[in-house]
């Protein structure tokens, strides 16, 4: 497998622009943790040699790196200002099974990769700033910039985070930080039914006190809140009135815990089984958990009702029909495509997008768009 | 703007009796008395009436009227309530104005969903105004928001006073329904969080009419704060109220909005509100939201700060009235300048740190040009409105005060910041596109627009250098 690892921008745009001459697919390579690499067509271009933080700001809350520098290493760096990326992106390995160093921040760009706090705080493409990139020709492109208000011309930033890859590579990425909340504290209350999980959860998110995550598993809703303490303290004695239920308390590093399991899915680790993640409308989230649990296999409700994970093996045309917007994440054996095909319109502007961005279509071929499924490929 | 196409000026009688064919008599004007009411928006100074102005009253009358221009060959200018202060719905002689503000139905209400679907010709407050008996709001709060609409909030992705903590239309938008230049309708994004596919909603927010009109939307919606209170901090200059706001981000301390007002500004707002703001070269309003205990907590952490840096003075409100007392002056900002002459307001933005340097160099430019400028800005996001100063009915005035606005927004961008953090391109900045982007950069966006609008007939002559599009309008931009 030949595999392009190059050091810079003007290195990668030559090497896409001969490929581009060649229409040579690329398979467009992080970390590597999103497990999608084996079952596309052609050579890896890694994006792990443009590595490094180019700017950080903490007064600014703004950050510039590199598209290959590692998340791990971003998180770290934020964390010494006592700040984070408030979008709290997810780490796949264990779900994945894959042995690979870990997402970078222009993978998890990429795939707009947010987990529980996007409830509060808004996914990963709420949060970029600007980007630099190279298009299938080769050509060297910015978008955006480094301020938190810009509308100058086409937003391409926002197109670009999760793209998965299909329109451009990211070699720069300048993302907004956020103050890290020194107190974590999360309230649960066990026995309950996806629809009276549901209300419980509604309830508390029409008050004004931000609860920043809500998940529901295994019969247990988890509420989080997170702020200075004082503030904390004083949301959780008036949830708990608003509640007047039993409720379980987790503080600090035990809730920390808890939320890194459901951010990067711990429940989830049985590769023999298929993994899905399903988008609907947050009220309707209840009844399909319900109906999904009823087909047997694991199910995780999410962002207050927006976002179903399920492990299990029904039919992948059966999923669809309850979800349209179903993603497969892990195949395990199946071959149907991995996201699911676009209304008429939207497939052709889409279609159209890759065109403009990407003439000679060598970049992820057939991960996105329906049209040629990636089942073609495994 | 280019020259009027003659061969549609001349073609005026069947495009008006074609449009009148799909659309009910009173969605439509074509008499000159009437359509001098379209010829600019809050952008004064250009002005041109055009060849009709339709205002449809759902999807299907915007998309049959789009069918006809296109058939036609003419060109579209999408207008929502005119408060563009870029030009960006400006007509030509040879556009059609289709105007969205009779879409005004609220049409779904799901507060266990969290969010509010709307005809898009609401206002920005009369959304909230819906939400307030639920306790919810729409938090983008552009200051025209109480004439503005949601169309023209998505079409620009307006920003307001309290997007530091909230962000801007695209943070807070879910769906659009979208009337393309064919008369084709597509639905991007859903009532479901993020969409599978390509993000086609986070590329048409802040298109400013390129890419097509919206007639229908799905916005986030949250609870309303418990409360709200500003204090007032002023400074013996511009780099330690500069220092002050970047220091109160990097404490933890998240305010909604942090307002800037200079010197200029002040003595401006006092003579004309008498608000009694201290005599000083810069006052800080930061506001601060959450239960009183909440609100107590934060405004401690900000004395702190501020008295650190030694200010002139520190005014907390301790009731309604001392807050409304607090915020009427920066309220009152634009009427009171409005009263000592004629004004450009700009919006470059620039990063916090680089605020006292560019106040500084907008004073040189100012003392340049001999025109005064006043400052009043978001100062927690670096969104400048610098207001330049100048009277129209001297000749020659007008274009040394769009020249000096130039050097500004690029100065701006030299900073590291942007030509605009909110207001748009339009034709105010159409020009200056070259100071921000490479030509490869702005061929990208073409290329797109291309795609949406292949003619070009959408809202025309707007954010793209002329010579630069030129190619791509005549149908030979694109593949290299």
């Amino acid at each position: 497998m030949i595999r392009h690892i190059p050091r810079s921008e003007t290195e990668l745009s030559a090497l896409i622009a001969h490929q581009h001459q060649t229409a040579s697919p690329l398979v467009i390579e992080g970390g590597g943790s999103a497990g999608i690499t084996g079952e596309i067509g052609g050579e890896i271009l890694s994006t792990t040699g443009l590595s490094g933080v180019v700017d950080y700001q903490p007064g600014e809350l703004t950050l510039i790196a590199q598209a290959g520098t590692p998340l791990a290493q971003i998180e770290a760096l934020l964390s010494q200002s006592d700040q984070c990326l408030a979008f709290e992106p997810p780490d796949l390995r264990l779900v994945l099974g894959t042995m690979a160093a870990g997402p970078t921040i222009g993978g998890v760009v990429a795939v707009n990769s947010s987990g529980p706090r996007r409830l509060l705080s808004g996914a990963c493409r709420d949060h970029i700033l600007g980007i630099r990139m190279v298009d299938g020709r080769g050509r060297i492109l910015r978008n955006g910039g480094r301020v938190m208000k810009n509308v100058t011309g086409l937003d391409l930033s926002r197109l670009l985070a999760g793209s998965h890859g299909t329109l451009a590579v990211l070699t720069e990425v300048a993302i907004r930080t956020l103050p890290r909340a020194p107190v974590s504290l999360t309230l649960a209350v066990s026995g309950l039914t996806p629809t009276a999980a549901q209300a419980l959860i509604a309830q508390a998110l029409a008050t004004p006190w931000e609860v920043s995550a809500a998940v529901f598993h295994r019969g247990r809703v988890c509420l989080r809140l997170e702020g200075p303490g004082p503030q904390v303290a004083s949301r959780r004695a008036k949830l708990l009135r608003l509640l007047g239920c039993e409720v379980e308390e987790l503080e600090g590093e035990a809730s920390r815990t808890l939320w890194r399991g459901f951010r990067d899915l711990e429940m989830f680790a049985d590769q023999t089984l298929p993994l899905w993640r399903l988008q609907v409308r947050a009220r309707d989230g209840a009844a399909l958990a319900q109906r999904l649990a009823e087909l047997g296999g694991e199910v995780l409700t999410d962002w207050s009702g927006g976002l179903i994970w399920y492990q299990g093996a029904a039919d992948p045309a059966l999923i669809r029909s309850l979800a349209p917007s179903a993603r497969l994440i892990r195949r395990a054996g199946l071959s149907t495509a991995r996201f699911p095909a676009e209304a008429e319109g939207l497939g052709r502007l889409s279609a159209g997008l890759r065109q403009v961005f990407d003439p000679a279509g060598i970049f992820n071929q057939g991960l996105m768009g329906g049209s040629m499924g990636a089942a073609d490929a495994d | 703007m280019p020259a009027p196409d003659p061969h549609i000026l001349d073609r005026r009688d069947a495009i008006h009796q074609a449009l009148a064919a799909v659309l009910p008599a009173d969605g439509l004007i074509t008499a000159p008395d009437e359509l001098r009411a379209y010829e600019c928006d809050a952008l004064t100074a250009y002005r041109c009436a055009p060849l009709a102005v339709v205002l449809p009253r759902s999807t299907e009358e915007v998309a049959a009227a789009m069918r006809v221009c296109h058939r036609m060959g003419v060109k579209v200018v999408p207008r929502g309530a005119g408060t563009s202060l870029a030009g960006g719905a400006l007509p030509t002689a040879d556009s059609v104005v289709i105007g969205t503000m009779r879409l005004r139905d609220v049409l779904e209400l799901d507060l266990e969903s969290r969010f509010i679907r709307v005809q898009c010709g609401v206002t920005n407050l009369s959304v909230s105004a819906e939400l307030e008996p639920h306790g919810f709001f729409y938090a983008p709060d552009p200051s025209s928001q109480l004439a503005c609409t949601i169309a023209g909030n998505i079409g620009m992705n307006s920003g307001g006073a309290h997007c530091l903590k909230y962000g801007v239309t695209t943070n807070n938008l879910m769906a659009a329904k979208v009337v393309l230049v064919t008369g084709e309708v597509v639905e991007f994004g859903g009532p479901e969080p993020g969409a599978a596919g390509l993000d086609m909603l986070g590329l048409f927010c802040g298109s400013e009419g390129q890419l097509g009109i919206v007639t229908e939307a799905i916005l986030r919606i949250l609870p309303r704060p418990e409360g709200a209170r500003p204090v007032l901090i002023g400074f013996g200059d511009a780099v330690t109220a500069g220092e002050c706001v970047a220091r109160i981000i990097r404490s933890g301390v998240l305010p909604v909005a942090i307002e800037y007002m200079d010197e200029s500004c002040l003595r401006a707002v006092e003579a004309f509100a008498r608000a009694g703001y201290p005599e000083c070269p810069a006052v800080l309003i930061v506001e601060v939201e959450g239960a009183p205990e909440e609100i107590d907590h934060q405004i401690a952490a900000i004395r702190e700060i501020a008295g650190a840096l030694n200010p002139v003075e520190f005014r907390e409100s301790r009731s309604e009235a001392e807050a409304v007392a607090i915020w009427k002056g920066r309220k009152s900002a634009f009427g009171a300048m409005g009263r000592l002459g004629d004004y450009l307001c700009l919006d470059g933005t620039v990063p916090v740190s680089k605020l006292p340097a560019t106040l500084k160099r907008i004073g040189e430019l100012s003392a340049q040009y001999g025109l005064e400028v006043a400052n009043v800005f978001h100062a927690g996001d670096g969104n400048m409105h610098p207001l330049i100063l100048f009277n129209a009915n001297k000749p020659g005035d007008l274009e040394k005060a769009e020249a000096f606005g130039a050097d500004i927004l690029r100065a701006c961008v030299e900073a590291g910041g942007c030509l605009t953090g909110e207001h748009g391109v339009g034709i105010e900045k159409r020009d200056l596109m070259g100071a921000q982007y490479g030509p490869e950069d702005l061929a990208i966006q073409m290329e797109i627009k291309s795609l949406f609008d292949p003619d070009w007939l959408l809202n025309p002559a707007k954010v793209y250098p002329l010579e630069a599009s030129a190619p791509f309008r005549a149908g030979k931009g694109g593949a290299a």
